[in-house]
């Protein structure tokens, strides 16, 4: 039952108010509140000194402002499709705004006890003791998980039903998803490949946030989130054709592998620079937030992509914009060969949310049931209403950065050996859905060999298809191609004719 | 002399005499302008009309009267003279803006003190009343942050019009300007369009500091997938504005400084111009003088000391900043047989610096004289006034570039 997962109050504002409502109060009041009543048909109580809080609180509770100026500036937006709240604008946003600086005079009135400096955001209490705020909470912030080391469902866990077809589609995927990486992994090795990046280890992160989104949510992936195409209906054949960018590659040939891409599936195209695609999501977001869409943004990074710059202000963006995002930190322990002790030295990337103002949570990547369950309430959260949130999702990245990496000459083999065992996603999600009756041993080993013969097929395909025309290697620069590109692919062109020995022989003219 | 001047040999007298072929002389440019922005409006009369900004070419459809400006002059060519309004260039800006944003819904505005401040140089002055905080959108202060977002969000359908302060500042989203404006429309394989225009107030002003009188046109001129266009008059102005939000590749606008308060008078009724053409400010005879910004001001100021010393000069303001338009370019060099580039950039590696790359290369034959450019020189903008006006080609020098050109 996921309404009761625990939530820290919104802080409220008391202070006793020695001043009296004014003339102008009282003139706005009435226009103001018949105006809110007939919208939100609310019952108001009205005390006499405190209704100027109630105010405030409704309209935070209602539309999350953390100020009353920040309140007005809100209430003046025009919606561009009819507006679902008819508020009178201006009569408001003049009050709100005379409020706040009404409110903000009020400690002027207080004795020398009670004084608060008033600040932009609201009261700030004194303190007498210098106490500086520690670097690190005593107790690290817990982890939500449902599933045991052992794959058991543990007692009085809170978690978001699934379905069997649901839980068996997860698990299929992150069987597919394991077989496809090892599969893509042996080839680069062989030599068929040129480069690949596994996501073994993070299985469930990849299919079970997945899972818990719609389709018309947008993903802003890293580079190490497949899965979450291959959820969405990417075919084995349609990842090897991009790995090995020949003419049915959606990319047109043009990038590495692993940089995927589709529109279809609102899955934006992999580009290489780290964090570069979360303030891109953010803009994803806040369209969506202009069209009102019941879908929010999706972005995936490690926990090296936090130390980028772009990280941090996307964050601080995504809060004072109010824009329906997840941010999804995979936070797997190491960003090539740096381990996260040397990439920050917070307690993980889940109190940096509350620095920006935004709700987090820390969750076991490796447990299927709990990335289903926390994404799915952040999901809900985010798109209701209108905030971000943060998941961060620790896990642990068993197989090498990329092809052009050897993990064992930065980290021990027994620890990768470790978490590739006793962590596995796979079987403990396994366990589960075994113990609820709705897999069997046959049907895994069905499952297992009709993926490897479907992506050995697909290879196959896929070596053999041919490239794409050297026409794709000037066109989408821009949407016509202009007259110096038509002239440069004229030269190349005029190139190949003289030393036709040096073309490659697969790459079509 | 305080600025350089480009081209060995300037001071040389010139001996070379081609004799003029008179069928290679061509039409004078509007003609040929006129038939390629017809080219560019049939360039996008196939669009999708789909709301969403993934299919590729210009809509054209929704404008009643849309007039393609060929080459205009300013006030003297302009033939509705009666019928126009006169307006400052940064309102003219604004107005083309607000425009396109009464046109599409999807239009939306970013940036720093965009919204409710009305914008540092008050490009969006009550926009935000009008449309709304979530349109015009203030942001926190990360260029590359809200540059990514407005990327971001034109993946998805938006057509942001994101507004750097100062040019300079967008030094800080450049990751995001070559990495993903630049490159997604390509290694997406076309899946994803950016239609995204960047703009913003660059150049030398007054006494504002090394850090805020950057050219930044040298810097972004080789990221690949990218347009730039330069304004100069309040027309251009509103009309490259209105055309870069409408192109479906990203546009990067570059205002001046030192221009905005340009008056001018603009015809009422809707018009936009061509993104990769360039303007025919001053025809002549004698010497071809590019130019784009505010540079255009300083080559007019010299052109009537010119004419008054005798001299025919042909002014083209470049306008399209990348690509160049050598075809307006090129059929002013095979008339005139000189080239005299006045451009605000830095000597080493600015738009002057490819512009005669690609004059040398493609009209080397129409040559009499080597390509000339004058430049600022490579040092950060002082503060001083008085040293400021020397980082700045003066019209003096022009003159005397011409005169020396020309002998």
């Amino acid at each position: 039952n996921t309404s009761k997962l625990k939530q820290e109050p919104l802080s409220t504002h008391h202070h006793p108010c020695s001043c009296r409502s004014s003339s102008i109060f009282h003139l706005a009041k009435k226009s103001v509140f018949s105006q809110i009543g007939k919208t939100k048909k609310m019952t108001l109580r009205l005390r006499s000194s405190s209704w100027k809080s109630n105010l405030l609180k409704i309209l935070r509770h209602n539309h999350g402002f953390g100020s009353a100026s920040h309140a007005a500036r809100h209430l003046r937006q025009k919606p561009p499709h009819e507006p679902t709240l008819r508020v009178s604008q201006n009569p408001i946003s003049r009050f709100c705004n005379t409020m706040s600086e009404k409110l903000s005079s009020i400690g002027e009135h207080e004795d020398a006890n009670t004084q608060v400096m008033d600040f932009p955001g609201g009261k700030v209490a004194f303190t007498p003791e210098i106490q500086f705020i520690s670097e690190s909470s005593k107790e690290r912030v817990p982890c939500y998980r449902v599933l045991d080391d052992n794959g058991q469902l543990i007692t009085n866990s809170q978690f978001v039903q699934v379905s069997e077809e649901v839980a068996v589609k997860i698990y299929s995927n992150m069987v597919t998803l394991q077989i496809m990486d090892n599969i893509f992994y042996e080839a680069q090795r062989q030599g068929r490949l040129s480069f690949y990046a596994t996501a073994i280890g993070e299985e469930a992160i990849n299919i079970a946030s997945a899972a818990a989104l719609s389709p018309e949510d947008v993903i802003f992936p890293q580079y190490r989130e497949p899965g979450v195409l291959l959820w969405r209906g990417f075919t084995l054949q349609e990842f090897a054709n991009q790995c090995f960018g020949n003419k049915s590659d959606y990319g047109k040939g043009r990038q590495m592998p692993v940089h995927y891409g589709s529109n279809k599936l609102n899955y934006f195209t992999v580009s290489a620079t780290i964090a570069t695609q979360i303030p891109n999501a953010v803009g994803a977001a806040y369209s969506l937030k202009m069209d009102r869409k019941d879908a929010c943004a999706v972005t995936y990074f490690g926990d090296g992509g936090t130390s980028e710059g772009d990280f941090h202000a996307a964050m601080n963006f995504a809060a004072v914009m109010e824009a329906p995002v997840l941010f999804i930190c995979r936070n797997n322990g190491w960003a090539i060969s740096t381990p996260t002790s040397d990439q920050f030295r917070s307690d993980g990337i889940v109190v940096k949310g509350r620095a920006y103002g935004i709700r987090s949570i820390r969750v076991d990547g490796n447990d299927a049931l709990a990335m289903y369950s926390a994404v799915h309430s952040a999901r809900e959260m985010a798109i209701k209403e209108h905030r971000p949130i943060l998941i961060e999702a620790l896990t642990y990245r068993v197989g090498h950065h990329s092809t052009s990496d050897d993990s064992t000459r930065y980290r021990s083999a027994d620890e990768i050996e470790w978490w590739n065992k006793a962590r596995n996603p796979l079987s403990r999600f396994r366990t589960w859905i075994e113990s609820n009756g709705w897999w069997s041993d046959e049907e895994e080993s069905d499952l297992r060999s009709r993926v490897k013969k479907e992506m050995l097929e697909a290879l196959r395909v896929a070596e053999k298809t041919e490239k794409p025309n050297l026409k794709d290697m000037f066109s989408d620069v821009y949407d016509v191609p202009p007259s110096n590109l038509r002239e440069q692919e004229r030269l190349v062109r005029q190139t190949i004719k003289s030393h036709p020995q040096d073309y490659p022989s697969d790459v079509p003219l | 002399m305080s600025s350089i001047i480009h081209g060995a040999g300037a001071a040389t007298a010139l001996s070379t005499f081609n004799p003029v072929d008179s069928k290679k002389l061509v039409s004078p440019s509007r003609t040929n302008l006129s038939v390629r922005s017809q080219r560019y409006i049939v360039a996008g009369s196939d669009a999708s009309k789909k709301k969403k900004s993934f299919g590729s070419g210009l809509r054209v459809g929704h404008s009643q009267k849309l007039i393609a400006n060929a080459a205009v002059a300013t006030k003297e060519a302009d033939t509705s003279a009666s019928t126009g309004h006169e307006l400052l260039l940064f309102e003219a800006l604004q107005e083309g803006l607000e425009e396109e944003m009464d046109r599409d819904a999807n239009v939306c505005v970013m940036g720093e003190d965009v919204g409710h401040y009305g914008g540092s140089y008050k490009v969006t002055k009550g926009l935000a009343d009008k449309f709304g905080d979530l349109r015009v959108l203030d942001t926190p202060i990360c260029e590359n942050a809200f540059t990514g977002m407005g990327i971001g969000a034109a993946m998805t359908g938006l057509r942001p019009v994101i507004e750097g302060m100062n040019m300079g500042f967008l030094l800080l989203a450049f990751n995001q300007i070559s990495n993903n404006c630049g490159m997604l429309h390509y290694t997406s394989g076309g899946q994803f369009t950016i239609p995204v225009v960047i703009r913003g107030p660059g150049g030398v002003g007054r006494q504002l500091g090394a850090e805020h009188s950057q050219r930044l046109e040298s810097y972004f001129q080789s990221i690949p997938g990218i347009q730039m266009v330069a304004c100069s008059t309040p027309y251009n102005a509103k009309g490259l504005m209105k055309a870069a939000i409408r192109s479906e590749n990203p546009v990067i606008l570059f205002e001046h400084v030192l221009l905005y308060n340009l008056k001018e008078k603009i015809p009422d009724e809707e018009y936009i111009c061509n993104l990769e053409e360039a303007e025919m400010v001053r025809p002549g005879e004698h010497i071809t003088i590019l130019t784009y910004s505010r540079m255009r001001y300083h080559v007019m100021q010299a052109a009537k000391t010119l004419v008054n010393k005798g001299y025919d000069p042909e002014v083209i303001d470049i306008r399209s900043l990348k690509p160049f338009d050598l075809h307006t370019i090129g059929n002013s060099v095979k008339k005139t047989h000189r080239v005299l580039i006045v451009e605000e950039c830095m000597r080493t590696g600015g738009i002057g610096a490819s512009l005669t790359a690609a004059i040398n290369e493609n009209f080397h034959d129409y040559l009499d004289a080597p390509v000339v450019c004058l430049s600022s020189q490579d040092v950060p903008t002082p503060y001083a006034g008085t040293l400021e006006e020397w980082t700045v080609v003066q019209p003096a020098q022009i003159v005397t570039a011409v005169e020396q050109l020309c002998q």
